[in-house]
């Protein structure tokens, strides 16, 4: 009742200049519209730009590094305990790839909470030829059915699908650039030479597109069963196990764990790949600045015509006050002009901003490395237009707040005597 | 329940700007329930500073002031416009109307922020007394478009509607022709003869005065009769 009083009263005064309240109610539909789209948009492309490698790279990869034993026959020479010893060009002992006993780690893994998949891999060197020339390049044996389900790998194949690899008995898949460089399209023989030496006729069953063209110029996928045929090596030898977890921000402390378990090499993405999300994070700030700047250029608005409101209506005021309301009821009213203004201002914003996040989702966009991209990727989590109707409230609220105490010291004597 | 409405004592007032001079200076009285009060004095000898500060609104001053028995002086801002509400009616020389509303939702407005009564109640009590006052034709009509005799019984009404303590006016016919003076007058004595209303009102006519029941003389912020 008391607030309906005071909401009564707000109204009326709003609607007495309700052009120059429309006009700031604009500038708070403006500027949230703006920070809705420009959030959505650029987080949309960090998105898909952090997938490029976040998305497909393992949260924690496990192989065998080839190492110089760090404990040297000389160690454990007598009489020479307390020295220390310096030997120059040591070579590696261990020149094994495979990691060892690769079932039982992955069923080890498979078994800890964190992790949400494991994928195997045979990572192996291989020359391409053509005619008399060799291109140098690698050949990664998967299981297409597991690495789609961990990273998406359909999604960077075009001509042909990504799942032929496990049903097409030695086909292969190449790099664009690659194949472009080998003269081969969907259904020729691709020639491969591998370090056992021996020379294998594969079928080209699609193209792999990275986005990231060095790579791709280099690299080639099978099955691992084939990766395992064409290299010599019997079935479960794997080079690789990639691990992804629920949480990515666990990864630094599981590689940690794994690498001490199964005494072998664990990198986590955060080590491999740091400044990506530098980047990303930056981007996010930037549309937040731009955002929250426009959001106080608007609350600039509602600040003048609210104190515009209070000179005009000073005799109001202070026939308030002359008949009971209290400096607190006073600002209360003008603190529900500004935020009247905000939460329709807001509002509004939100719904142009949505739709304008919906117009930009249809501008076509090719990008040449992800064939599934066919438009402006936006991102519609509606936590920004949380954040975004927050925002507005605040402000509106911040700037309504100086003219509103200013409002409620109002001395109706001096009012009332100015007459 | 005591008769004194209104008491002040050894009220003292001095402007900033002129340190020397006291506006109001020692005064001390009593108003009694009923009374019909004229304050007279020459123009500038401090009866409108005496009344802000009586009406509550002016806070600045010396000595106490009492409504109803209750200590008024240092009381927190918020009390104070509590018994504005709900104690005092005040009609100002200028017709001071909200002219976002209309005639009765002005004469609503006291009634609405006390809140004892429902909003239907509360309507037909301002007509009532917009009956009394006979504009009850006019409570649709948004205040602009009144004459100032109107306007000024529009304000009686609003200050009638919370059934005050005490009506206040601050010369309320000072700024209206014979006519209209006449009729605001005779409904100030209507109010206070028909239903006992308690009024201080402030005047510099000598003829206005003479017709109430009480008048107290005002000289350079002094009382000099009573
Ligand atoms: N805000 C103020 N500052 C300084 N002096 C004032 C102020 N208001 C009124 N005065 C002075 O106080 C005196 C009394 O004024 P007022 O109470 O309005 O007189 P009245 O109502 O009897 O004509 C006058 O001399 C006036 O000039
Ligand atoms: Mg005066």
């Amino acid at each position: 009742m008391k607030y309906k009083l005071n909401t009564e009263i707000a109204i009326s005064l709003l609607l007495a200049r309700w052009r120059q309240t429309l006009i700031a109610a604009i500038g708070v539909t403006f500027s949230i519209t703006m920070f809705i789209a420009l959030l959505g948009f650029m987080t949309g492309l960090n998105t898909l730009l952090d997938g490029l490698i976040l998305n497909r790279t393992p949260h924690i990869r496990l192989y065998n590094e080839i190492e110089q034993n760090p404990f040297q026959p000389i160690a454990n020479a007598r009489g020479y305990d307390k020295a220390y010893h310096f030997i120059s060009s040591v070579k590696a002992a261990n020149i094994r790839e495979e990691i060892y006993n690769s079932e039982a780690i992955i069923k080890t893994i498979v078994e800890d909470k964190r992790v949400r998949g494991t994928s195997p891999k045979l990572h192996s060197p291989a020359f391409f030829n053509q005619g008399n020339v060799r291109i140098a390049g690698v050949i990664d044996g998967i299981n297409p059915q597991v690495e789609n389900k961990l990273f998406n790998f359909y999604e960077y194949v075009s001509g042909g699908s990504g799942s032929d690899l496990n049903i097409i008995p030695n086909s292969i898949i190449l790099g664009r650039p690659l194949a472009e460089q080998l003269l081969v399209d969907i259904g020729d023989i691709v020639y491969v030479t591998t370090t056992a030496a021996e020379i294998f006729p594969l079928k080209l069953i699609g193209f792999y597109q990275s986005g990231i063209r060095d790579l791709d110029k280099v690299q080639a996928y099978t099955s691992i069963a084939t990766a395992q045929k064409i290299s010599g090596r019997p079935a479960n030898y794997v080079t690789d196990i990639q691990v992804k977890l629920h949480d990515i921000n666990d990864a630094p402390a599981v590689a940690k764990e794994y690498k001490r378990l199964f005494g072998l090499q664990a990198i986590d993405i955060q080590t491999a790949n740091s400044e990506f999300e530098t980047g990303s994070s930056i981007r996010t700030l930037i549309s937040f600045v731009v955002g929250i700047t426009l959001l106080i250029v608007a609350g600039f608005g509602i600040y003048n015509i609210l104190n515009m409101l209070i000179y005009e209506k000073m005799d109001s005021i202070a026939i308030l006050k002359a008949t009971g309301f209290s400096g607190t009821d006073v600002k209360r009213i003008f603190l529900m002009i500004a935020l009247s203004i905000g939460i329709f201002g807001g509002t509004i914003g939100l719904i142009f901003g949505y739709l304008l996040s919906l117009i930009i989702d249809t501008i076509p966009f090719n990008f040449p490395s992800l064939p599934s991209i066919t438009t402006y990727p936006v991102n519609y989590n509606p936590m920004y237009y949380l954040i975004g109707i927050l925002f507005s409230l605040v402000t509106t609220y911040m700037s309504g707040l100086f003219p509103a105490v200013k409002a409620s010291k109002v001395d109706p004597v001096i009012i009332i005597r100015g007459k | 329940m005591s008769d004194i409405v209104l008491e002040a004592r050894h009220i003292s007032k001095t402007f900033h700007e002129q340190l020397n001079v006291p506006v109001l200076n020692d005064i001390s009285f009593t108003v009694n329930r009923g009374e019909f009060v004229a304050l007279m004095g020459k123009s500038g000898c401090g009866k409108s500073t005496l009344l802000y500060v009586l009406s509550t609104m002016d806070t600045d001053y010396e000595g106490t002031l009492l409504v109803e028995g209750e200590v008024m002086t240092g009381k927190p801002g918020s009390r104070l416009a509590e018994v504005r509400n709900e104690k005092v009616g005040f009609v100002f020389q200028f017709h001071y109307l909200l002219n976002e509303f209309s005639v009765l939702k002005n004469v609503m407005l006291p009634g609405l922020k006390l809140n004892r009564h429902t909003n239907k109640e509360i309507e037909t009590d301002a007509l009532k007394w917009l009956n009394v006052l006979g504009i009850e034709n006019l409570s649709n009509k948004k205040p602009n478009l009144l004459s100032g005799g109107e306007k000024q019984r529009v304000a009686i009404a609003r200050a009638l509607i919370n059934n005050p303590l005490i009506i206040m006016g601050d010369e309320p016919t000072g700024n209206l022709d014979k006519k209209n003076s006449k009729l605001v007058f005779d409904i100030f004595k209507d109010l206070s003869v028909k239903f006992h209303q308690t009024l201080f009102i402030v005047t510099h006519d000598p003829e206005f005065a003479a017709r109430t029941s009480r008048m107290i003389e005002m000289e350079d912020g002094k009382i000099i009769r009573q």
